[in-house]
Parts: C-alpha cells; structure tokens; sequence
C-alpha cells in the first residue's frame, strides 16, 4: 500500500505549488487545481480505506499496516523522529472523514470564496491545512502527531487569520494560535516526560499493553502522582487546547471570524477533534497506566460540555452558536473515552467517541455549510437579521433541518446512533453521569432548533435584497453531506473501530434511547414554541434572570480573565519590568562603569598634561620627598 | 598549501582587489564572485568532509594542516575541520552571500564598507578553520574591530554610543579571553597551543575553577550571555542591514563555538562543576530576552532581544553537556544564524522603504509588499519554531537532550526554557498582526515598491536554507552529533 504517500504527497505538493506559482494563475484556475488533486487524494484515501478494511483479519483483529516508515532526525540510541504512514482502523477512518469533508469545503468554496482577493492563497491553505491533519491522523510515532499538530495550528492560524484587513480576524487568528501554542507546551513536556521514561516514542511500543515498556518510571511519584499519569495529563493539556475543552476553549469561538467553509472543515469536523483522536490513539495507555487520568478526562469532557451548551442558548451569532455546539459535542466524545474500559462491551465508550467524532464531523460540517450559505445571502452573522427564511432557501433548509434532527438525536439519523451509545456508555459508568449527559442532549435538542427556528421560521427581517438559494457549487456538497447524516447510523461502526479491535455488534439500548428521543422531543417542542412565531417567553425568561443571562452570554467572562492576565499581568506587570530593568538596570550598571571611568580620566587627566614646568616640579618635589625621607631614617 | 586556508585567502583576495578598485561596478563584481567563490567552497567542502566520513575516516579533525608561525610560544598556524565547523563555516558563507546582495546598493563609500566587510569575513572564516589558541584568538580579534566602524560610520541612530559600548564590551570579553587562554596553555605543559594537543593533556582542577570560568564569560559576553547581552540591542539596532546580519548570523556564533571547543573541550572537569552557575544564567537568557521583545516597538529591538532568547539557548544547550543537547545547541546556532540574518534583511528592506522600524507607525504592509511581507511570515515562523523550517528541528533536540538530565535542577531549566516556545509566538505574532495586517497606517506607504531582483535573491538564498534544514535535518544532525564524540570522551574521562 505504498501509493499511501500520495495521500500526504498530493496536498503538500498542491500547496507549495499554489502558494509558489498561485498568483500568477487564474483565481479559477487555481482553484480547480486544488479541488481536483484533494479529490484524487479523497479517492485514493477511500481506495485505501476500501482494501484496509477488506483485508483478511489476524486474529480477529484489522492489522497495523506501516506502508511508509522513514527516520528523520536522530536524538538519542533510541529517541529518534520517524516519519512515516500508520493504518489501524482509526486512522483509515479519520482519512476517509478528512479527505470527505475538506473535498466537500473545496467544492464548496468554489461558490462560497468566488471573487475574493487572495482565492487562490486560500486555496493553498486548504491544501496545506489537509496535509498536515491528513499527517497527523497517520502518524506511527508521538512526535510525528506532535509536528503536524503545530501544523495544523498554523494552518488553522493563517486560514482564521484569511482576511487580514479585518482587525478581529487578525485578533482570532493570533488568540487561537497562542492558546494552542500554550497547551502545545504541556503536549511537548508530556512528550519529553512520557520519552524518557520510556525510551520510545512509537505509538506501537507505547499501546503495545507490554508493561515493561513502563518498568522505568516505575516508583517515581511527582506530588502524589505517578509519572506516567503526569506525562498523561501534560499530553491531554496538548489535547485539550485543539480540541477547545475548558479552560483552554476560548479560542474557538473567535476562530469563527475566519471564513465559513474553514469553519466547517477545521474548527467543527477535523482539527478540533484532534485532541479526542491524541487520546483515542493512546486510549490503551490511559486505561493500564492511569485510569484516573482518564476519568479526569471524562469529567473535564462533560463539565465543557455542559458550560458550552449553556453559553450555546443564549448567543446571536449563528456561528458562534453552532461554535459552542461543537465544544460541547467534543465535550461528548471526551466523556465517552472518559468512561470507557478496555475490551468488548468495556470497550463501548471507545467506539462511541470514534462513532460520534465520525457523525459529527458530517453534520456539523453541514451546518457550518449551511450558516455559510446564509451568511453568503444574508451578509450578516446575527440571528436577528434572519427569519423566514425556508421560503427562499428550500434546498438550505431541508438540509439543515436534515443536521439538526441529527445532532438532537432523532432516530434514524447518524447523531441518534452515535450519541446513544455514548449515554449508554455514560449510564453504565453511573447514573448520575448518564443523567447528566442526557440532560445536556436535552440542551443541545433546544438551542439547535432555537437556532433553526430563528432562522427558518420567526419573523422575516427586512431584507435589503431578496435572499436567494445559494448557487449549485454550494448546495451540492449541502446534499451530500446530508445524505451521509442521514445514511451514517446504520455503518456496523463496530465492525470496524472498537477499544481492542475485535468486532464489537452495536445494541441499542432501547431504554437509554427512549429516553434520550424523549427528552430531545420536549426540547424541540419548548424551541418551536419559543421561537416558531412571536413569542415573548425568551424574553420574559431572560429578564427574570438578567444577570444569569448576561453572564452566559459573555461566556462566563472567561475571555475577560485571560485578557487579565495576558494584558494587566504578563504584557504590564512581567514584560514591561523587565524590560525595564534591562534598559536601566544591566544597561545602567555597564553605562555607569563607563561613566565613572570617564569620570576618573577626566580627574586624572592632569597628570599628563604636557608642561615640562609642570613635570619638573613634580619630580623635583618627589626627589626632595624621597632625599627627606632618607635623611629622617 | 591547505584549501582550508582558501577561506582566508579569497577574503584576502577580495579586500586586496577591493583596495585598486575604482568604480561601483568593479566592487559588486569582486564582492560578488568572492562571495560566491566562498559559497561554493563551502559546499564543497561539505561533501568532501561528509565523503571521507563515510568513507570511514574517525579522525577528531580532517584535512588537517600545520606552519609554525612563531616556534617560542609553539603557536602554529594550523587549520582542521570536524562536522561543527563545517556546518558553521557553511553557516557564515552563506550569510556573507546573502550579505554582499543585501548591500547591493549602499550609497555611503562603498569600497570603505565592503573593504571593512571583508576584513569581518576574514576574521570569521579563519576563526572556525584554526585549531590553534592563539590563531584563533587573533582571528576572533580580527572579526571585532571592524564592527566598530562599520557601526559607527554606516549606522544609523544612536551609532557612536552603539559602536563604542559594542567594542568595549566585546573587547572587554577578549580581554578575559586573553588571560584564560594563558591559563590554558601555561597550566596544560606551556608545550603547545594546538587545541587537540592540549586535549591529551591534563590541567589540574584548581587552575581549571579559575580558568574555566574566565574563558566561558570571555565568550559569552559575544554569545549574548546574561548579564553582558546590552551590547546586542543597541549594536543591531544601530548596525546597518549586512552588518546585523553579519553580526547575528555569524559573529555570536562565535561565542557558542568558542565555549565549547575551547572553555568545555579543554576544561570538562570545571565544566562539570561550574555549569551549573552558568545554566542559571542562560536559563534567564531565554525567558528574559523573549518576555523584554513583548513590550519592544522597534522591529530591531524586537530581534535582538529575541536572539538574546536564542542564542541564550545555544548556551544553555552546550551546558548540557551530553551530545543530544549539544548537536541541538550547533543545529540552533545554525538555525538561528540564518533566521535572524533573514529577519535582519527584511528588516533592513522595510526600513528603507518606510523609514522608519517602529511598529506603530506601520501597518497593513502586506498588501502593499507582498513579497516581503510572505517572506517576513515565514521568518517568524521559522523563529517560533514551526515544523519544516530550522528552528523546530534544533529546539527539539536541545530539549530532548536537555531532558535526558534526571535530576530536579536541569528539570525545572528545562521546563523554563521550553515555555520560552510560547512566548516567542507572542512576541512574533503580535509584531506580524501590527506590522503587516491590519489597515494600512501611514497614506505615503501606499506608493512603496516590492523587493527587487537583488533582495528577493538574498532573501531565498536564506529561506531556502532554512527551509532545507527544516525538512532533511538528518545529514547535518548526524554529521554534527557524530563529531561530538571526542568532546563527549572528555567529559566522561
């Protein structure tokens, strides 16, 4: 399966083309470009997935497969950066969700991105955006992951950062690169830490489920913890930055000042999940080396899940809503990790997480498509400025409506599968936690189609020109997507992922999922009266709690807190002292040395003054002195 | 004779060529091909040294060459390579390159300024091919003086003040230099000034507390080591374009390159003892110099304390002492090198074309200059570390090395050193946000042209360096860990 390297190859090669010789092209000639080599990418990527998976399985089990397998710089004896392709069954999935999504982007941004300055820049960036995600989800080694992760983050940087006239663009962009850059820092130290502990940074030595692997760090405790278990939790911190859990989550709802199609293939459907996909990779050494770690994880998923869903009811901007919907839709997967085990049905959070991010990254790739055609008509982000708008846009509608039933969880679409294996999941790990879950489901169910509603139905705003369906280039990746939101449940998904590769048949438990539809059902129904025609419940609600509402709708002034200590403590309090101190402390001590030697010349300088009167006297004066003081002793 | 020693000649060459020259044509052709007559020597050399090596020559040093020069004090002329001068000697030939393209069109006594140029290349060159004490001090000394005039005269802003404190602080450093080469060679036998001779022999402790400390600060002061590093940012700032490039790109290279070939090779007892002291010190290098470029606004300042942060690196990475750290420490002087003479050449471009190097007078550059804005980008990204461009690849592997050390001390350094990685990307973005996004500041920036032929040439030269260490690391690193091995016996010994 060497032709795997044209899956990298391809988009790298497109990127370095389009951004050497781009301007020179066509803008549409570019873009063509770029849209034709990510679909031979996108099919060489299904090609792979189709033999990987009809393969013959070794006991039981889909084989790791390393077509590719390079070094690429040497550290130690046995530290060194391999580069290289890994295929397991996850890995092969996330390339066929990346390539599917960033084709459907492409195709998409011929219409959506059609006329603006610098198309053929941002179609460079796409390119190079789905080599590094497409390098991350391959590689076989921890610092391979780690160096696409920077590149992602820089390609989600210059993308967030595309119309760099506008001044909050520019904000975003610089916001969410440092952000992730801070939880990077633990990500390298956990990779340092869990390194040298091991002598490996092979994924494949690290999951091998060998405990000698870890007899080095063995008795090493850091304030209670084990070392491993501390490495672990550094690397979750990496994890947690991309994929936006609390605290590290402000950046993502900024990043939504970039263009829409971007929204949609990196901040809602890959790039975002490559915190889930870090922790899926080393799902089995969380589980053997620090069960409490993964735990913690669970709790962290579900308390941004929480938090981001609350934030999600009360914002205006569409994007911002559907922003928060994915921070709590990841905050989902993460819980699912966080209380799956290891094997067969203790294995079921496992799949669910990679069911879910599967799901997930079509739908909500869809809505972020969907916003972006209405944002493309409507020109404005804000919910106020829309209503009625199913008359004018029927295509836009159906399939948004298609996502939203998706992502509440109604049967038969993809979200109701994914989302009930992980409420069964969560129930099973304890009830309190499933309640919980569900009661989040519930939330989600309610702002998605206060979302719908205010778009669709509500009172048609004034418009200043008739909105219109957006053109053919947009809404066919809109029908496609849909169609796989609708078809994606019914994927034997256990088939092909689960905690310890075996088959895993997929139940649903008609219970958990009763319950679940229910809840989804009711929440439906308080979004439809709130928000299908006037109603002035939201209103009422919200200033009976006007604080509570304030609150949420500045996000719980998290953003204000970083800005603190960004701002008033390190840029004020830190920097500024410093470089203070460099100017006139080190520097003054070193212009005061020269000062006093100056000074000291200055005095002495009489010395050397030239007169031979001056001279004579001196030394006649000395010869007199000495004389005297021989003649007194 | 040696072909080593044609890296000293053609320099010769050029500056005896330069001094009958008589018009501006005649000095950009002797410039030129010297320069690119240098370039090439360098990459030849390259694949010769890397064709012995796999052809199984282990010696410490190749192509060796020696002439006594003056036999009472056993000082010799004699020249050798191992893998880390010849990465450095690559290094420096490809900043002189790009360096002479920079100054293409230098207005003020062109012939005065390349003459002085040369005499800095010579310096520079003999300096990483001399394998003899007192060869390479005089060659390091060689390297200094010019700097003074061509700050002082070629400068711009406060240039007297910046070229007087930059020559009294480096010469300041010489001076112990001086005395701890003495130590050296008088407490090792007094019988040779050869570095490999004096290897072998054995300098007792008590004098190596002494010595060693002298030596190492001696170097420092020019590898911007805390607390003699106020040289840099009013040295850069004032320097012109070639000069800065020159100045960071190769010169404080210098200073890494002396502290481990001279103060750790020849003392490792002292190194061990004493490196903790100077750990502290450049541990304080790396997160003083990125947080003192946060608040910066002039775009030199911003890169000299910048390099202060780097360059902090280089030293805190050979205190290491182990290979891992130290290969990290010469991959970054080398990375470094070329990112801050690229940073320094863009710079020096903007500044001629706005007249100005503070950032809140600039902004929304990059539509106007696109092409040095792009190549402005890239070297910020080079700068903060991006995978595929140089300075991730010499940053991980300082601080993997670094983190093979167990104990509590070089932990916790470590740990400080690597948030450094978020800090720069502070500094950096905030300068790219201000300088070439945005809305354009100042309405006569409208009417400012791109890079020419000239400037673009420069640039790629260096980008493509860069870039080319960035993504196939693996020659240079093995090349460079593989002649650590000698440092590592004696240090183990």
């Amino acid at each position: 399966m060497e032709y795997t390297i044209l899956i990298l190859l391809l988009p790298m090669l497109t990127f370095v083309g389009l951004g050497l010789f781009g301007m020179k092209l066509r803008p549409n000639t570019a873009s063509y470009i770029g849209s034709l080599s990510l679909a031979i990418t996108t099919l060489l990527a299904y090609t792979t997935a189709g033999f990987y998976f009809t393969m013959p399985r070794i006991d039981g089990i889909f084989a790791r497969q390393l077509p590719v397998h390079f070094e690429w710089l040497h550290f130690t004896e046995t530290l060194h950066i391999d580069l290289g392709i890994l295929l397991d069954p996850i890995s092969v999935m996330m390339l066929v969700v990346i390539t599917t999504v960033s084709l459907m982007v492409h195709i998409y941004s011929l219409g959506y991105m059609k006329g603006e300055r610098g198309f053929q820049r941002y179609y460079a960036f796409l390119s190079l955006f789905t080599f590094s995600m497409l390098g991350l989800v391959v590689a076989p080694n921890i610092f391979q992951m780690y160096i696409f992760w920077e590149l992602v983050g820089v390609s989600s940087y210059l993308l967030i950062g595309f119309y760099y006239t506008k001044p909050a663009a520019i904000a975003a962009s610089k916001k969410a690169f440092i952000v992730t850059r801070f939880a990077d820092l633990g990500f390298l130290l956990g990779i340092l830490l869990l390194s040298y502990f091991t002598q490996t940074f092979d994924f494949e030595a690290l999951t091998s489920g060998n405990s000698a692997i870890f007899a080095g760090a063995a008795g090493v405790t850091f304030l209670g913890g084990s070392v491993i278990s501390w490495a672990l939790v550094l690397i979750f911190i990496g994890g947690a930055g991309k994929s936006a859990m609390f605290p590290l989550h402000i950046w993502l709802p900024d990043a939504m000042e970039g263009p829409t199609p971007v929204s949609a293939l990196i901040h809602a459907a890959t790039m975002v999940v490559a915190g889930v996909y870090l922790v899926a990779r080393l799902f089995p050494v969380y589980v053997s080396a620090a069960p409490d770690v993964l735990i913690g994880i669970g709790y962290v998923g579900a308390f941004t899940s929480l938090y981001a869903a609350v934030v999600a009811c009360v914002q205006t901007d569409i994007k911002r809503v559907l922003a928060f919907s994915t921070i709590s839709q990841i905050g989902f997967m993460m819980v699912a990790l966080g209380v799956s085990g290891m094997g067969g049905h203790q294995g079921l959070g496992y799949m669910a997480s990679m069911f879910h991010l599967f799901t997930h990254a079509m739908f909500k790739a869809l809505l972020f498509l969907c916003a972006g055609a209405i944002i493309h008509t409507i020109g404005s982000n804000e919910m106020s400025h829309m209503g009625g708008l199913r008359k004018y846009m029927p295509y836009t509608h159906i399939t948004f409506l298609i996502a939203c039933l998706a992502i509440s969880g109604i049967p038969p679409f993809s979200g109701f599968f994914s989302k009930d294996e992980i409420l069964t999941a969560a129930f099973e790990f304890h009830p309190n936690f499933g309640i919980l879950m569900s009661f989040i489901a519930g939330l989600t169910a309610f702002y998605m189609f206060r979302l719908y509603y205010n778009i669709f139905w509500g009172t048609p705003a004034t418009h200043e020109h008739t909105p219109h369906e957006a053109p053919k280039s947009m809404t066919i990746p809109l029908m496609i997507l849909a169609g796989i939101t609708v078809l994606a449940g019914f994927i034997p998904f256990g088939h092909f992922v689960s905690s310890d590769g075996l088959v895993y048949n997929i139940h649903l438990n008609w219970g958990v999922a009763t319950a679940s539809i229910v809840i989804a059902l009711i929440a439906i129904g308080v979004a439809a009266f709130f928000y299908k025609s006037r109603c002035d419940i939201p209103d009422r609600l919200m200033h009976m709690y006007p604080q509570f509402h304030k609150a949420a709708y500045h996000r719980f002034y998290i953003d204000e807190f970083y800005l603190f200590i960004t701002k008033r403590i390190i840029f004020n309090c830190v920097s500024r002292p410093i470089a203070w101190f460099d100017r006139h402390i080190i520097d003054g001590a070193l212009n005061g040395m020269a000062y006093v030697s100056q000074r000291i010349s200055y005095a002495i300088r009489g010395f050397q003054s030239g007169q031979i009167q001056q001279y004579a006297f001196v030394f006649l004066l000395g010869t007199l002195l000495i004389v005297l003081l021989v003649v007194l002793i | 004779m040696n072909f080593l020693s044609l890296f000293v000649l053609i320099p010769v060459l050029m500056l005896g060529a330069l001094l009958i020259s008589s018009n501006i044509k005649q000095i950009r052709t002797i410039c030129a091909t010297g320069a690119s007559l240098l370039l090439l020597l360098a990459i030849t050399l390259t694949s010769l040294y890397l064709g012995e090596r796999s052809l199984g020559n282990t010696a410490d040093m190749l192509f060796k060459a020696s002439s006594t020069w003056y036999a009472p004090l056993h000082i010799h002329y004699s020249v050798g390579v191992d893998g880390i001068s010849v990465a450095m000697l690559l290094l420096s030939s490809i900043i002189v390159f790009t360096g002479i393209f920079t100054s293409w069109k230098i207005e003020l006594l062109p012939k005065e300024y390349f003459i002085w140029f040369c005499l800095l290349s010579i310096g520079v060159f003999g300096f990483f091919i001399s394998t003899d004490l007192f060869t390479m001090f005089m060659f390091y000394e060689i390297a200094l003086i010019p700097m003074y005039l061509l700050i002082g005269v070629w400068g711009t802003g406060k240039k007297e003040y910046a070229a007087m404190k930059l020559t009294l602080m480096l010469m300041g450093g010489s001076a112990l230099l001086l005395v701890g080469i003495l130590g050296i060679y008088f407490n090792a036998g007094g019988s040779s000034m050869n570095i490999l001779e004096i290897a072998q022999q054995y300098i007792p402790v008590e004098m190596q507390r002494w010595f060693f400390p002298l030596t190492f600060i001696g170097f420092g002061v020019l590898g911007a080591l805390f607390p003699f590093h106020t040289w840099s940012p009013d040295g850069h700032a004032s320097a012109p374009t070639a000069v800065s490039m020159l100045h960071a790109g190769v010169l404080m290279k210098l200073g890494g390159y002396g502290c481990f070939r001279v103060a750790i090779y020849l003392m490792p007892e002292a190194a061990h003892e004493l490196a903790w002291i100077f750990i502290l010190l450049t541990g304080i290098s790396v997160v003083y110099g990125a947080y003192s470029a946060i608040v910066q606004t002039d775009l030199k300042y911003i890169n000299a304390y910048s390099s202060v942060s780097h360059c902090g690196l280089v030293l805190f990475a050979i205190l290491m002492l182990n290979q891992t750290a130290m290969t990290g420490a010469v991959m970054q002087m080398l990375s470094h090198g070329l990112m801050t003479a690229l940073f320094f050449a863009l710079i020096g471009m903007i500044y001629g074309r706005t007249h100005t190097r503070d950032i809140r007078e600039m902004g929304g550059l990059m539509k106007i200059i696109p092409f040095l804005g792009v190549c402005y980008v890239i070297a910020g990204l080079a700068s903060l570390g991006l995978p595929g461009l140089s300075g991730f690849v010499a940053e991980m592997t300082i601080f993997v090395g670094s983190f093979q050390h167990a104990d509590l001390f070089h932990r916790v350094m470590t740990i400080i050193a690597c948030t450094s990685i978020v800090i720069t990307a502070v500094y950096i973005l905030r300068v790219v946000g201000k300088l070439l996004y945005g809305k354009v500041v100042n309405e006569h920036h409208f009417q400012l042209t791109d890079a020419v032929w000239y400037e673009r040439f420069a640039v790629i030269v260096l980008i493509i360096a860069i870039a080319g260490i960035g993504l196939a690391p693996l020659w240079l690193s093995d090349m460079i860990r593989d002649s650590f091995s000698g440092l590592m016996t004696a240090l183990i010994k």
